[in-house]
């Protein structure tokens, strides 16, 4: 039985489109035939985030229209197997993605693949719905601080009455994925601490992923952080994905770490 | 998804009103340009409503239409007209005009109607939401009382024809008697309110956040004044 995640937030530059890239190669990783989908018709990033830009010849709405199949617009990824990327139409917009046409490219994949990961746009509006629709779950992307909280707010309130699930009666399962989090800001209170995040959207935490160099650095080499797995953000992502398939794991890289003597004598950087 | 053409939501208009006490075609006339004339920007355009209820004697259809056609004359935008007599109320429609009834007579209306719902003893059932009501999303009980299990974020707004009580932390807007009803009350376990409202009295969240802020609180009608109390 295929599972179909959507990666949303409402508000754009979060990170959903590394927190999908992370999410679905981190299911490869542990064995599971993983697709992730472009929705971001027009704004194509994630074959730029997952390194696979120059391999891209059919895409997303090429596949809706039929003219490529599935097989042709789905891209291997090179280093983990098991992943697979269907881009998003760098030259058309979002009025390109028919409900019908999602529908029929989602079932399709569902035969072959246990999970697909959506990678939708920000905003609300058509492109965003569409990618949360046919969802079974969702993980909200959420800075710690207060306008991109109220987004994540107002998506969860989409999700609970615009998906096809809210519609036959059911709910999506949600989880909420706070990036960009810093504990030093968090102690000086410039941020908003996951106790507040927590108590706003009241959703079950699925992860935290702390601001970090690595994540930057891994975008522009086009290799998901995920697989650096030195970082802190690389090894949160993991236990993000742990939490996912329902273990348990505990939250990391929530206090300030105190930088030891010797290391703030050489000016070691973690 | 087929996107709604409309929705229909309730509003509050600023209008002029101009009681009408007394009608002859040149003074009437005279007095309103004079009016206009110290105010210009203010009553350029401006909607007006016309009240009726105190007029001395008894206004003539004909009167009437000179009335309104000085009126745009003028500049204004005559809307509706409030207080009208029945004799009256065909000239006004044939004005292109809403007729509005007089104050008081609304207010006695609003008396009479919870009488009525006991002697029906009609029962409604209260709504009950077991969900976070999100920003953006609204629900309203009409007809009955809402009960909220979980939080109310900023954003989202809450009505309710009865009583609202809200068991997660209220942070958007919560209106209680949104037909009239002055003893509908609004009860929460931790008020964070951007808005509270009672039968169309409200008060704000820089007034709320004066008492029982983030405490359990709920907040009743006293004449036409809003209170939060401690519960």
């Amino acid at each position: 039985m295929s599972k179909i995640i959507v990666v949303t937030s409402g508000k754009g530059g979060v990170g959903k489109t590394t927190t999908s890239a992370a999410i679905a190669t981190g299911l490869a990783l542990r064995g599971f035939k993983t697709v992730v989908i472009d929705f971001d018709v027009g704004l194509r990033n994630l074959d730029l985030i997952m390194g696979c830009e120059r391999r891209v010849v059919y895409d997303f709405v090429n596949v809706i229209n039929k003219e490529a199949s599935l097989n042709q617009a789905l891209i291997k990824d090179k280093r983990t197997p098991g992943l697979f990327i269907l881009p998003a139409s760098q030259t058309r917009d979002k009025d390109a993605l028919s409900m019908e046409g999602v529908q029929t490219v989602l079932n399709d994949l569902a035969k072959d693949f246990e999970y697909i990961i959506c990678d939708s746009p920000a905003g609300i509006e058509q492109g965003a719905q569409m990618a949360l629709y046919f969802a079974d779950e969702a993980i909200v992307v959420t800075n710690p601080e207060v306008s991109s909280v109220r987004d994540s707010d107002r998506i969860l309130g989409i999700l609970q009455s615009k998906s096809l699930k809210s519609e036959q009666g059911g709910s999506v399962k949600e989880h909420l994925l706070l990036t960009r989090y810093n504990p030093e800001r968090v102690a000086a209170a410039e941020m908003l601490s996951v106790a507040d995040v927590e108590d706003i959207l009241a959703v079950p935490l699925l992860g935290v992923i702390p601001e970090s160099e690595a994540v930057l650095k891994a975008s522009n080499q086009g290799a998901p952080v995920i697989l650096d797995q030195d970082s802190e953000a690389g090894q949160a992502y993991l236990d993000a994905v742990s939490r996912l398939l329902g273990e348990e794991a505990e939250h990391r890289f929530l206090e300030v770490q105190k930088v030891g003597f010797l290391k703030r004598l050489l000016g070691g950087k973690k | 998804m087929a996107d709604v053409c409309f929705q229909m939501k309730g509003t509050a208009v600023t209008a002029v009103v101009m009681d009408l006490y007394d009608y002859s075609c040149a003074a009437f006339f005279q007095q309103l340009k004079e009016k206009i004339d110290s105010a210009p920007q203010f009553f350029n355009a401006s909607p007006l409503v016309l009240n009726l209820s105190q007029y001395n004697g008894v206004l003539q259809p004909d009167q009437l239409i000179q009335v309104v056609a000085s009126c745009r004359e003028l500049g204004l935008q005559p809307m509706a007209c409030k207080a009208v007599a029945d004799d009256l109320l065909s000239t006004v429609r044939q004005l292109g005009m809403a007729s509005l009834p007089a104050s008081n007579t609304r207010a006695t209306e609003i008396q009479a109607e919870p009488v009525s719902h006991i002697q029906q003893a009609e029962f409604r059932p209260s709504m009950v939401i077991t969900k976070p009501v999100r920003s953006g999303q609204q629900i309203y009980a009409e007809g009955s009382d809402l009960i909220l299990m979980a939080a109310v974020s900023e954003g989202a707004e809450v009505l309710a024809d009865g009583h609202i009580h809200v068991y997660g932390p209220l942070r958007g807007r919560a209106l209680a008697g949104v037909k009239g009803d002055t003893d509908a009350r609004i009860f929460c376990r931790q008020m964070e309110a951007e808005l509270v409202s009672i039968a169309g009295y409200f008060i704000l969240n820089d007034t709320l956040r004066e008492q029982c802020w983030k405490q359990p609180a709920h907040a009743f009608l006293e004449g036409e004044s809003i209170q939060v109390a401690a519960i």
